[in-house]
């Protein structure tokens, strides 16, 4: 039986309020005051589609053998390599093994959807289990309607044969070359034609149509469908479409508008890994998308939705949360104002592509290592143990960092070295069982450190080398609450 | 332990710059400046030299690698020059080179030279450096405060310090500082400040504020060292000699192991330790007359009390509070401003230390000349952070001492 077996998901924990970008920008766009309600989600400037997958894959993986995984699947129109494959960097940071099989699947609002299926049907042809990513990243022109209603996020759903929480029970698409918007190669932003023509002879007529098909193609009518998931926020749109195939109003599965704002490739995902929160076995869940095209996939829920629990959830990263009204900040850590940086932003950030080959477990997987004579357990792994009474020469295992608890040893708050968002706050960190290292903060606040605090790592963005255009990850350690 | 090098060497002559924005000139003229003073105290010629070392950090932007433009500047009789670094204990660092060229007889007179023009790099601050290909993919890019403040955060979790009483001790290390500075013509900054100017300067990194930190300057000092005997022979008659010399160097144990707390210096007190040991001093906080310590920053002068076995552990706040150290107090510290004061041309500053022991040794201190007669003179110089770093101990002290 093919499905969902595991779930997960990532939201950024700093949430834009719309009020406050409609206040800065009234003056040259006053007609988004509509939309100048809510937040939306926004990733740091460390964070992009590479990091977001990271944490939604460790959300989803909680309790799962990562060395059953078969492939790894990430969705994307925002990835930060367009030729270096971005799904690889996010399987050494889940440490998974080598022999595994990666994947970038991108061009459309539709990746996730469209790689999601073809994941289930791998399964049902025989794969082992398929981590499946979609992160997005969105990048908006100030004062545009897209920089208002869209929002970071990124989901992870593992697709397997075995106890299914979710069975795939059918699915359908279609594709036309219906261009809504479109992005050009090398462009950072969307073009994109009238709202009101992409409602109706777009989201109206393509995605509903597939609707209406895929119900008679699974011989349901729609008041069959119990959760109905239009990855779409424009207001009435997910209304007209369950009234136009007879799918009960309750069904329709909250957006996350208000919240979290529209995800792009990665939204129907993440609208899926949030109903599953709540979904109770027999429940069929209709996912949709839309985008030069309309995919719909079919899931009943089953009994083993009882026992599958990521680590936080949709849920748990939405009550994870920073409010920020500073748009000019905004602006700023999104690249879209240019900022006195001083000269301590001038280091060179050129990463040596040896040295990151030869300490990818490292520097990506925070493999540090661990004396299988004395225990000791350190960072980063050397040929001659640090223990002071035992300095055994190469009796070091590989020993993976990432997942274990860690506590500040000792902390600052740095307003002299760069940072896009001073202050940089950084300290020593001790992580349970042992194993030390001196480690950046991310999503912290100056004011909350203490010594004794627990933190979880992260994966982020350490710095970009902005000669070359390369993006150094590295983790970083964020408060554990 | 070896058998040391107490009393085998001399320090026939020294010689340091104004510390400061020395807009005017090159690291070359710097070192020029610090050496007439050095050759004229030792009253030898350039030919009489055998060995020299040359410490300096920042080579990049300042005199370029190897030793050769020391060999240029001072025109030596192509001898062999070495250049040393080890972050901010290169100073240190190049006396250690030319001492044990004499202790050993390879020299009968060596020169020692740091040196450093920081300010032509346009930071306010230390520049932003690489530290290797392996470690920037891993390391942290803090800067010097930020690093060294975090010894701030460790001291009171480890010692249960308020941050208040904390924040009054670091600033008083920086008062005293300052008033000592100002008796000092050859300091980078000469004027006092008042408590409340030091605890309500901008933040640098939590919580140093920017009188907590020492600046950086342009400047060069140098030494010549020879033998006691040699000294004798050359005319001299108070003889300063080298009583101990000490280098410790992490090796990794403080971040990578566990154990350590964060809130102290284990290389400083181990070099210490050593130090005293091989200058026969079996109790510091009586015997040792005079301090130059790392003062980087308030809170490292403030640890390091503790680290030289002077102050107990967990009470070095309470004698920075009580005036144990100020310029009049029993063991003074810094009492030519420090670097906080006097300055930090990173490769120059070893050598400052040694020189100003040097100059109270011999009475030569002028209006900030501590009135009892010193007898042992120590000098600290570190390199690195807390939680990696090169420590040096120097102590010097009257040949008969």
């Amino acid at each position: 039986m093919t499905g969902i077996i595991a779930y997960g998901a990532y939201v950024p924990r700093t949430r834009l309020q719309r009020a406050a970008v409609h206040a800065a920008n009234s003056w040259f766009a006053p007609g988004l005051k509509g939309l100048a309600k809510g937040e939306r989600a926004i990733a740091n400037w460390d964070e992009d589609a590479i990091t977001m997958a990271v944490e939604a894959g460790r959300d989803c993986l909680n309790n799962v053998d990562r060395t059953q995984l078969a492939s790894v699947m990430l969705a994307s129109t925002s990835l930060p390599f367009v030729d270096r494959q971005n799904a690889g960097v996010v399987k050494e940071a889940l440490n998974l093994p080598d022999a595994i099989a990666t994947l970038d699947v991108t061009g459309s609002q539709r990746a996730g959807t469209s790689s999601l299926l073809s994941a289930l049907q791998a399964v049902a042809g025989g794969s082992g289990p398929i981590l499946h990513l979609a992160a997005e990243k969105r990048q908006a022109l100030p004062a545009s309607e897209a920089e208002m209603v869209q929002g970071d996020a990124a989901s992870a759903l593992l697709v397997g044969s075995e106890n299914p929480i979710a069975r795939l029970v059918g699915h359908h698409g279609v594709a036309t070359d219906f261009v809504d918007h479109f992005r050009a190669s090398g462009q950072a932003f969307d073009y994109g034609w009238e709202t009101r023509w992409i409602r109706d002879e777009g989201i109206g007529k393509i995605l509903g149509g597939a609707i209406r098909d895929a119900l008679i193609k699974f011989g349901l009518d729609g008041s069959a469908i119990d959760r109905l998931i239009v990855p779409i926020t424009t207001r009435g749109v997910a209304e007209g479409l369950a009234r136009a195939a007879g799918i009960a109003p309750a069904a329709i599965v909250d957006a996350l508008a208000a919240t979290v704002g529209e995800s792009g490739a990665a939204h129907a995902t993440l609208m899926l890994a949030h109903a599953l929160e709540s979904a109770k076995p027999g429940e069929r869940i209709l996912v949709t998308s839309f985008g030069q095209g309309a995919d719909i996939l079919l899931f009943e829920v089953t009994e083993a939705i009882a026992g599958a629990k990521p680590l936080s959830g949709v849920s748990g990263w939405l009550a994870r949360r920073r409010e920020e009204s500073n748009y000019l900040k905004y602006l700023s850590l999104r690249g879209l104002l240019a900022l006195d940086r001083g000269m301590r932003a001038e280091q060179d950030h050129k990463v040596a592509l040896t040295a990151l080959y030869r300490n990818r477990k490292a520097v990506l997987g925070l493999v540090g290592g661990r004396c299988s004579k004395t225990g000791t357990v350190q960072f980063p792994k050397t040929d001659i143990s640090v223990n002071p009474n035992d300095h055994a020469i190469r009796t070091q295992e590989d020993y993976p960092l990432a997942e274990l608890p860690a506590r500040i040893l000792t902390y600052t708050a740095d307003s002299l070295t760069y940072s896009p968002d001073p202050p940089s706050c950084y300290g020593s960190i001790e992580f349970e069982g042992g194993g030390r290292m001196m480690a950046e903060f991310a999503d912290i606040e100056p004011d909350a450190i203490e010594v004794g605090a627990a933190l979880r790592m992260m994966f982020r963005i350490k710095a970009v080398d902005e000669k070359r255009d390369f993006k150094r990850y590295f983790w970083k350690a964020a408060p554990a609450g | 332990m070896a058998r040391g090098i107490k009393d085998k060497v001399a320090i026939l002559g020294m010689g340091c710059t104004k510390f400061g924005e020395r807009w005017d000139k090159d690291a070359d003229q710097l070192m020029v400046e610090a050496y007439e003073e050095a050759i004229t105290d030792a009253g030898i010629e350039t030919s009489q030299i055998d060995a020299a070392w040359l410490g300096a950090a920042f080579d990049a932007v300042n005199i370029g690698p190897s030793g050769i433009p020391l060999s240029m500047a001072l025109r030596l009789k192509n001898i062999g020059v070495t250049k040393v670094e080890n972050y901010c204990a290169s100073g240190t660092e190049s006396f250690r080179g030319a001492v044990y060229a004499v202790a050993s007889g390879a020299a009968d007179i060596a020169l020692a030279m740091g040196v450093e023009k920081l300010k032509d790099t346009g930071y306010g601050g230390l520049p932003v450096r690489t530290r290797g290909t392996t470690h920037d993919m891993i390391g942290i890019t803090g800067s010097a405060p930020g690093n060294f403040a975090q010894l701030a955060s460790a001291y009171r979790a480890e010692h249960g310090v308020s941050k208040d009483d904390l924040k009054q001790a670091m600033a008083h290390v920086s008062v005293k500082s300052h008033a000592n500075g100002a008796k000092n013509p050859k300091a980078h900054l000469q004027k006092e400040v008042s408590m409340e100017t030091v605890l309500n300067a901008p933040m640098i990194a939590e919580p140093l504020g920017l009188f907590d930190c020492c600046g950086v300057s342009d400047g060069a000092a140098c030494a010549i060292v020879t033998t006691p005997e040699i000294a004798r022979a050359l005319g001299k008659t108070d003889i300063i000699t080298v009583k101990a010399l000490q280098v410790a160097t992490s090796n990794g144990w403080e971040l990578q192991g566990s154990g350590w707390n964060g809130a102290y210096f284990p290389t400083t007190r181990i070099a210490a330790t050593r130090a005293y040991e091989e200058a026969g001093i079996t109790d510091p906080r009586s015997q040792i007359s005079l301090m130059e310590v790392h003062d980087c920053f308030s809170i490292t002068e403030l640890v390091t009390m503790e680290d030289l076995h002077i102050s107990k552990e967990g009470e070095g706040w309470r004698d920075v509070l009580d005036g144990f150290f100020d310029a009049d107090g029993t063991l003074p510290c810094q009492i030519d401003g420090g670097l906080k004061c006097f300055g930090h041309p990173i490769g120059a500053s070893g050598l400052r230390m040694i020189y100003e022991n040097y100059l109270q040794l011999l009475g030569r201190a002028g209006p900030r000349q501590r009135s009892t007669p010193p007898v042992f003179g120590l000098s600290h110089n570190l390199g690195g952070m807390p939680n990696q770093n090169v420590c040096a101990i120097a102590i010097v002290g009257m040949a008969d001492a």
